[in-house]
C-alpha cells in the first residue's frame, strides 16, 4: 500500500471560527489523505502531543483571533524540543502581511490567508509530505 | 531494530512512527511486529462498538480520566471510515478527547479503515500490539459507527462494550441478531436525553448468562460524568472474570485463530496481485466464463500450484 499522507487540523488558541480550517479539511480529504480534524481551543503543547501521537507529516493551524504570532511559532519550537521537526507547519486565517515573514522566519513553512484556490493548498500539503 | 527498542521504553514518536510503517505496509513493518510481540499480551483490549453519534468517543474520554485516577495508562485507537471515492478520510474521534491533552500517560491513535470493512482497519490491531509492547496496560478500540452487523470487534477484544442510547429503537430491535449478541457489558448512554430506563429493560430483557457471564446494562451520561465510574467497575470485574476462569485464554485463542486466518487471506491476496499470478487469474476467469471450468475447481487448481510471495 502507498504511503497516506497524514494531516493534523487544529486550531490554537480561543477564537471559536472553524469553518475555514473544515474547508480545508474536506478538501485534503477529497485529495485522498487522511486528515486528523482536533478541533477548537488547543495549546501548542495540544497540539505537538497529538501531532507525535498520530504521526502526522504536516500539521495545519488556523488562527482568527490575532494571537497567531503568539502561537504558530511555539508549535514549530515545541515540534523540534521532541525531535520530530521533520513535521511540516502550515497556517491559515486572518494572517496579516506584516506577520507573514516573520511566521516564514520562525519556521512557518506557508501561509494561506481568505481566498486562497483550495488546490494550490492541496498541492502544497502534497509536496511538503514528499 | 532501533525502533523496536524506543518502542519497547514507552518512546510516543516511535509508537506513533510504527504505528505508520504498519500501516503503509512498509517493508520493516513484518520484522518490527515480530520483534515486539513476545513484549505483548499485557494489557487489557476493550473494544466500543455501537451507532454513529451515540457518544462512544466521548464515553472513552470520561473513561480514560477515570482509569488515569486508578493509575492506570490507558492507550486509544479510534476507528473512522476511508471514503471508497477517494481513499481520504477526516478522522474526528480525537476531538471527543481532548481532555486529556499531554498526559504522558495516554496514547490516542486515529486510524481510517482504508478499505477493510468489519468496522475496523487492518492494522488496527497491530497498532494495539504496539501500544501494548509500550507498557500501555489498558486499550480501547473504537470501531466506526457500525451497524447491526459489524462484529468483528468481539473476536479481537478482550471485552466488547456495546454503546447504545435511548429512543432508539423499542423491543423488537433489540432482539434482532448480530451487534446485540456480541457484547460483553452494554451500554445506554445520554441518560440525560431521557428514556434510558426502557432502553435499558429492551436490552436487559434479551440478555442471558453465557459461560458464567451475565452482561450487564449500565446507564452513563458522557455529558454529565454521570455512570463512568460504574462503567470502569464493569471493565475490570470482566478482566477479572476472563482471568480467573478459562475465559482469558479462550479469548487470546480466539484472538490468535482471527489473526492466523486474516493472514492466511492476506496473504493469499498478496499472491494474487504480483503480475504474471494476475495473468494466470485472468486467464482462469477466462475460462470460467467459457465454462471449460468452474470456480470451485479452478480456485482448487490455482491454489495448489501457488507460490507464495517471500
Amino acid at each position: 500500500m502507498a504511503k497516506k499522507i497524514r494531516v493534523l487540523m487544529a486550531k490554537p488558541g480561543l477564537d471559536g471560527h472553524d469553518r475555514g480550517a473544515k474547508v480545508v479539511a474536506r478538501a485534503l480529504r477529497d485529495a485522498g489523505m487522511e486528515v486528523i480534524y482536533t478541533g477548537l481551543r488547543q495549546t501548542p503543547e495540544d497540539i505537538v502531543e497529538a501531532a507525535i501521537q498520530e504521526d502526522v507529516d504536516a500539521i495545519g493551524l488556523s488562527s482568527l483571533s490575532g494571537a497567531h504570532m503568539a502561537l504558530f511559532p511555539e508549535v514549530v519550537k515545541l515540534l523540534k524540543k521532541r525531535g520530530a521537526g521533520d513535521i511540516v507547519v502550515v497556517a491559515g486565517g486572518i494572517i496579516p502581511d506584516d506577520d507573514v515573514p516573520r511566521l516564514a522566519k520562525a519556521g512557518i513553512k506557508a501561509v494561506f490567508g481568505p481566498g486562497t484556490p483550495l488546490a494550490d493548498i492541496v498541492a502544497f500539503f502534497r509536496s511538503a509530505a514528499k | 531494530m532501533k525502533i523496536v527498542e524506543l518502542v519497547l521504553k514507552g518512546d510516543k514518536r516511535a509508537a506513533g512512527k510504527l504505528i505508520s510503517m504498519i500501516e503503509d505496509d512498509d517493508p520493516g513493518a513484518t520484522e518490527a511486529l515480530a520483534a515486539i510481540y513476545p513484549h505483548t499480551g499485557k494489557a487489557h483490549i476493550v473494544g466500543f462498538t455501537g451507532p454513529p453519534g451515540v457518544g462512544k468517543s466521548s464515553l472513552i474520554n470520561r473513561l480514560i480520566r477515570e482509569f488515569r485516577v486508578r493509575d492506570r495508562k490507558v492507550g486509544v485507537v479510534a476507528v473512522d471510515p476511508t471514503s471508497p471515492f477517494t481513499g481520504g478520510a477526516v478522522l474526528g474521534d480525537r476531538i471527543r478527547m481532548s481532555d486529556t491533552g499531554t498526559d504522558p500517560g495516554v496514547f490516542i491513535r486515529s486510524m481510517a479503515t482504508r478499505g477493510h470493512t468489519g468496522g475496523l482497519g487492518l492494522a488496527t490491531f497491530d497498532a494495539v500490539k504496539v501500544l501494548d509492547a509500550s507498557g500501555i496496560d489498558l486499550v480501547f478500540v473504537e470501531t466506526v459507527g457500525a451497524g447491526q452487523s459489524e462484529i468483528e470487534i468481539a473476536s479481537r477484544a478482550h471485552t466488547t462494550v456495546v454503546v447504545q442510547m435511548p429512543q432508539s429503537g423499542d423491543a423488537v430491535q433489540a432482539l434482532k441478531a448480530g451487534i446485540l449478541e456480541i457484547g460483553d457489558l452494554y451500554v445506554v448512554n445520554k441518560t440525560d436525553l431521557g428514556g434510558a430506563d426502557a432502553m435499558s429493560s429492551n436490552l436487559d430483557f434479551m440478555l442471558e448468562e453465557r459461560q458464567g457471564w451475565r452482561p450487564p446494562v449500565i446507564q452513563t451520561s458522557a455529558l454529565e460524568g454521570t455512570g463512568v465510574k460504574e462503567l470502569a467497575d464493569a471493565i475490570n470485574k470482566h478482566y477479572r472474570y476472563l482471568k480467573g476462569g478459562a475465559g482469558w485464554r479462550r479469548k487470546e485463542s480466539d484472538r490468535a485463530r482471527k489473526e492466523l486466518y486474516e493472514s492466511m487471506r492476506r496473504l493469499l491476496a498478496e499472491s494474487f496481485a504480483d503480475e504474471t499470478e494476475g495473468i494466470t487469474l485472468e486467464e482462469t476467469v477466462g475460462a470460467i466464463v467459457a465454462r471449460k471450468t468452474d470456480a470451485r475447481a479452478a480456485a482448487k487448481k490455482l491454489l495448489r500450484d501457488l507460490k507464495l510471495p517471500k
